[in-house]
């Protein structure tokens, strides 16, 4: 078993015209927890949808576990994605279910469990988010944070080998987001997993990293351990890290000069 | 002007290409959803959950729109028969025009604005909030446990409706042509008897409502799954469910007509 989980290698990826990845190649290791962090609009939330297999570069390879995943079968991949957790931006959970059901959705559809084993299984998942006292609301009546960490309960629902938490910080208070924190810590620790991390919260992220990834501009800029990259030399990621406005990162989604737009007219 | 020629021939051939790239997208979507149907087997509750919402939401509007025309169609008979002494064919005249032709239509268009868009409505709202990724990052396919279920409910609800409205229409029209206008009961009911015909006239208005709801269901369910997730992008494409299925009964309609009663 090689120590690294998620292979990446010389992905493109465009969104019609515009290049989103332009060979951009990772290694995310088995154990720990990976963030990978980079300015809105990068294309992270693409990246772990490559890595579920839910779009199709238009060139390179993304093995997870040692599986090619553009490469499986549909059943396979399936397969694959039940040993995947993932915690989208949205939460993205069933409306017309309970907070309870929905935790239960992945073990009733994937396990033979006895409905009391599941019960036992929910309450835990949902205590260890906080939200067990919100089992029988309806996702509609939970605010954006909380149905965060519903969400959270949801994907680590199978005991998955690793877990792809989209903005897990954004929407939180500084109590929840402290606790969410932790939390992340300690579920990685506690189930041994691969956890990557997609945020751009970088003290919090950079607090409860093993390894950090930038990516900008369709590349990886730098890679390395949380202490290396605050004394980084570069000024990219310097901008980044201490969150400077003006640097080399641009702030603006790709334009013409902004006097160009305002004196064509049209 | 040349140059506005070729950007309209242009337009054209975009546009073209783009109907029958939906259309194939369409096909392909329908063979996984039928495919899809197959898994209902070791899951019928999610199949009798849909029929609720599909088929026994949409009773109430069958019923109290198949009682008026019914009724209607009594007084419109009536008054056209009797300047003819032949106002005992109002029994048959109804029965006949209902099980050929309203009830399937009626019950598919009604079926369409009350259910079709809903269903629109709440694919498309699934996939505007991500659920439908969300499953399939779960690895459940949507197509087996959102698309499948809400297809079948809608394919085998459609029938039923029609044979309810065009019952509840007959009713209707027994009530306005004995009741109100002081027919005789055993001439409104004996003439159907004998002129109706199981094949002809019964046969064939289901053969119509089983089309009608297979077209109907398949478009709703493909605009929902299909839509632009965006509020704007998921009304266009609950209007687009109701315009083309509406067009699409109406002329699939004079299409099993011209076959089934051509001589
Ligand atoms: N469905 C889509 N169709 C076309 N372009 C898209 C689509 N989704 C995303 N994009 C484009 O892809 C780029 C990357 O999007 P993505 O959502 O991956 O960014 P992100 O890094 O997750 O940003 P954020 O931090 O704001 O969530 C964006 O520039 C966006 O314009
Ligand atoms: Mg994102």
């Amino acid at each position: 078993m090689s120590d690294i989980l998620v292979k990446i290698r010389d992905l493109h990826f465009s969104r019609g015209n515009r290049k989103i990845f332009d060979g951009l190649s990772m290694d995310i290791p088995r154990q720990g927890i990976t963030a990978i962090m980079g300015p809105s609009g990068t294309g992270k939330t693409t990246l772990l949808k490559l890595m579920g297999g839910q779009l199709r570069p238009d060139s390179g390879s993304v093995e997870v576990d040692g599986l090619n995943v553009h490469q499986l079968s549909t059943k396979k991949l399936f397969e694959l994605r039940k040993r995947m957790g993932m915690l989208f931006q949205s939460g993205a959970l069933l409306t017309d279910l309970t907070v309870f059901e929905n935790v239960a959705y992945p073990l009733r559809e994937h396990t033979q469990l006895n409905d009391a084993m599941i019960r036992h299984l929910v309450l835990l998942k949902l205590n260890a988010v906080g939200l067990r006292g919100a089992a029988e609301m309806s996702p509609s009546e939970l605010s954006g944070g909380m149905a965060r960490r519903v969400a959270l309960a949801r994907a680590i629902a199978l005991d998955p080998m690793m877990v792809m938490y989209d903005e897990p910080f954004t929407g939180q208070d500084p109590i929840s987001m402290g606790v969410l924190v932790s939390l992340i810590s300690e579920l990685n620790s506690a189930l041994n997993i691969c956890s990557i991390v997609v945020s751009h919260d970088v003290p919090e992220t950079m607090s409860i990293a093993d390894h950090v990834h930038i990516i900008s501009a369709g590349k990886v800029i730098e890679s390395g351990s949380p202490a290396s990259l605050e004394n980084s030399e570069s000024a990219w990621t310097h901008q980044f890290v201490h969150g400077d406005a003006d640097g080399p990162v641009p702030f603006h989604y790709p334009a013409k000069p902004l006097l160009d737009d305002l004196y064509t007219g049209s | 002007m040349f140059n506005g020629r070729l950007d309209l021939l242009q337009h054209i051939g975009a546009n073209t290409l783009q109907r029958f790239r939906r259309l194939g997208r369409g096909s392909l979507f329908l063979f996984d959803v039928v495919v899809g149907c197959a898994s209902l087997i070791s899951r019928p509750g999610l199949l009798i959950k849909q029929l609720y919402s599909v088929g026994v939401q949409t009773l109430l509007i069958i019923v109290v729109a198949g009682l008026f025309v019914g009724m209607v169609m009594a007084l419109q008979s009536y008054y056209a028969l009797v300047d003819f002494g032949a106002e005992d064919s109002v029994g048959v005249m109804v029965a006949l025009s209902l099980l050929r032709e309203l009830g399937p239509v009626i019950t598919a268009l009604l079926f369409a604005g009350r259910a079709g868009s809903a269903l629109t409505a709440e694919i498309g709202l699934m996939k505007a909030t991500e659920q439908l990724s969300g499953m399939e990052m779960m690895a459940v396919n949507p197509m087996k446990r959102i698309i499948a279920p809400r297809f079948l409910a809608g394919f085998l609800s459609m029938p039923l409706l029609a044979t309810i409205f065009s019952a509840v229409g007959v009713m209707g029209a027994y009530v306005v042509a004995v009741e109100f206008l002081g027919l005789d009961s055993g001439a409104f009911w004996s003439q159907p008897q004998n002129k109706v015909d199981l094949y002809l006239d019964i046969y064939n208005g289901i053969i119509k409502s089983v089309v009608f709801g297979f077209v109907a269901t398949w478009i709703a369910v493909f605009e929902g799954y299909d839509c632009v997730p965006t509020s704007e992008g998921l009304g266009q494409a609950t209007t687009r469910t109701v315009v083309h299925s509406s067009l699409a009964i109406l002329f699939l309609d004079f299409v099993l007509t011209a076959l089934m009663f051509a001589k």
